[in-house]
């Protein structure tokens, strides 16, 4: 069942907060964070239907800066971040050496000589280790997870619920864009971006705000239908929304093509760590691919199950669950190439059984426009 | 919060005897810790199950729980409103989403398991080491 919190766990700002409130807490990447407030399926459903607010302040951040800023950006991460105007932010890789994921993170352009990386909680110092490591041009590297709180506000009404809060016109924010300004008095970050498939944002401040903050955005929400929400929904809306989980769908042995990310991979810009590798797989195309599948009985697919095509294991699901919204069992799995077309038929084995599940496109849920 | 008369194991199960007839279902702090519950597997009418044998499992949006039978018995009935409801186990654990019926092998057997006293006692020390 649920991992006990351990004594030794970190906590963001809000953590008494959570526990005030009576959310059901988990470790998660060596967090003590809120798994769920009134439960998995209502934050879920109320985060598509309405909005929902989460503590995200355990993610890390990173920040690059000097007059070779970009290069060194341009290096360790996959995605083209010349192509950055100031105040966007793409979805990228930290790449190692072998073309295989040290992370997947947001890169914000916040001017021509300064980045923030927006990175996991739990490879925090695991990146910043290795951006420094591979710093041959003496950028300024800072590991800043400690000077934010982060806060996620998500859902069709979270843009009318967040203006009621701050004089900056927020509709004019286009998605992944960012400015800065004020919320409810406090200087923050105000990102249009996501991880739950829905309009929303992710703001960023100084963690002493962080009670503040919560309590005026909850307050202002209430009658929208704005709810506290913990990581468990989190989770449900990202994977319905088919995206990818560190330690799950990627890690230092998956490379972008295999997870279908081959979007975030710009081989036409210099060369960058692992670019070889990548163009190398590209060329002869990747063996094993990410798929989206869809249950065919009640039966649940869920993280580790082994994937079985023609009798045999031919690969692992990364990330399975009842989606609340689309009422269906859904899951991610690598799989063969030659097996990964929309519409295939696989099998999952289940506590030793095997129940039938069909390769479906992904994303499972596509918002509204 | 507890029913006075059911019997309950360490796995959060709970069991309800009638004359020869065991009536067996999770307990409320299980349901809580599952979160919603969305999908319950069942044995089969006529299975013969011994005490603390798993007979199917409960499982919520997040996790999946292995259920263990707190007696030996042949399985007489199963709850199969579960199948399109399985939500009554959060909503009604101790009463109408009780999970399955057994002709129970040795009554006595209950009598190594735990009052409500005692459970309470018992998930009182859980509670308090998931919170240390």
């Amino acid at each position: 069942m649920t991992t006990p919190a351990i004594a030794e766990a970190r906590k963001t700002a809000l953590n008494s907060t959570h526990r005030r409130m009576g959310a059901k807490m988990v470790n998660f990447g060596g967090w003590d964070m809120p798994l769920e407030y009134a439960g998995i399926v209502a934050e879920h459903i109320a985060v598509r239907t309405h909005a929902g607010l989460f503590d995200v302040s355990h993610m890390g951040e990173i920040e690059i800066s000097g007059s070779r800023a970009l290069d060194l950006v341009q290096w360790i991460s996959c995605n083209n971040a010349a192509r950055l105007a100031m105040g966007q932010a793409h979805y990228s890789g930290l790449m190692t050496s072998r073309g295989t994921f040290v992370d997947d993170l947001l890169v914000h352009k916040l001017s021509d000589r300064h980045y923030l990386l927006c990175v996991n909680a739990g490879n925090q110092d695991i990146d910043f280790d290795h951006i420094v490591a591979n710093n041959k041009f003496a950028a300024k590297t800072e590991n800043t997870g400690a000077r934010y709180s982060q806060l996620a506000i998500q859902g069709p009404r979270a843009t009318g619920i967040l203006q009621q809060l701050t004089p900056v016109p927020l509709e004019p924010i286009r998605y992944y864009h960012f400015t800065f300004g004020k919320i409810s008095g406090v200087e923050c970050l105000i990102a249009r971006t996501g991880y739950t498939g829905e309009d929303g944002f992710e703001i960023y401040f100084d963690p002493t705000h962080s009670e503040k903050l919560w309590n005026d955005i909850l307050e202002a929400g209430q009658a929208a239908g704005l709810v506290p929400c913990g990581l468990g929904a989190r989770n449900t809306l990202r994977l319905e929304a088919g995206m990818c989980l560190y330690g799950h769908e990627i890690d230092d042995t998956t490379t972008p093509l295999e997870a279908s990310l081959g979007w975030i991979c710009k081989l036409d810009k210099a060369p960058f760590l692992g670019s070889e590798m990548i163009a190398r797989q590209k060329q002869a195309g990747p063996e094993r691919k990410l798929a989206g599948f869809e249950m065919l009985d009640k039966r649940i697919g869920r993280d580790g199950y082994p994937v079985i095509i023609a009798g045999r294991e031919a690969g692992r699901v990364t990330s399975g669950c009842p989606a609340p919204f689309l009422k269906k069992n859904i899951g991610m799995a690598y799989v063969p190439s030659n097996a990964s077309a929309v519409g295939n038929e696989i099998e999952i084995s289940i506590r030793g059984q095997v129940a039938p599940a069909r390769i479906v496109a992904m994303p499972f849920y596509k918002r509204p426009q | 919060m507890y029913p006075g008369g059911f019997h309950y194991t360490k796995q959060h199960e709970w069991v309800n005897v009638d004359g020869s007839v065991g009536t067996i279902g999770i307990t409320d702090y299980a349901q809580n810790e599952l979160g919603d519950v969305v999908f319950v597997e069942m044995p089969k009418i006529g299975a013969q199950l011994k005490a603390g044998q798993s007979f199917g499992t409960v499982e919520s949006v997040k996790a999946v729980s292995e259920i263990f039978s707190p007696v030996s018995g042949e399985v007489t009935e199963i709850n199969s409103a579960l199948a399109d409801s399985p939500e009554k186990i959060n909503s009604d654990p101790h009463g109408s989403a009780w999970l399955i019926k057994v002709r129970l092998a040795d009554p006595k057997e209950v009598s190594s398991l735990m009052d409500s006293a005692a459970y309470e006692t018992y998930i009182a020390g859980q509670a308090k080491e998931h919170s240390a």
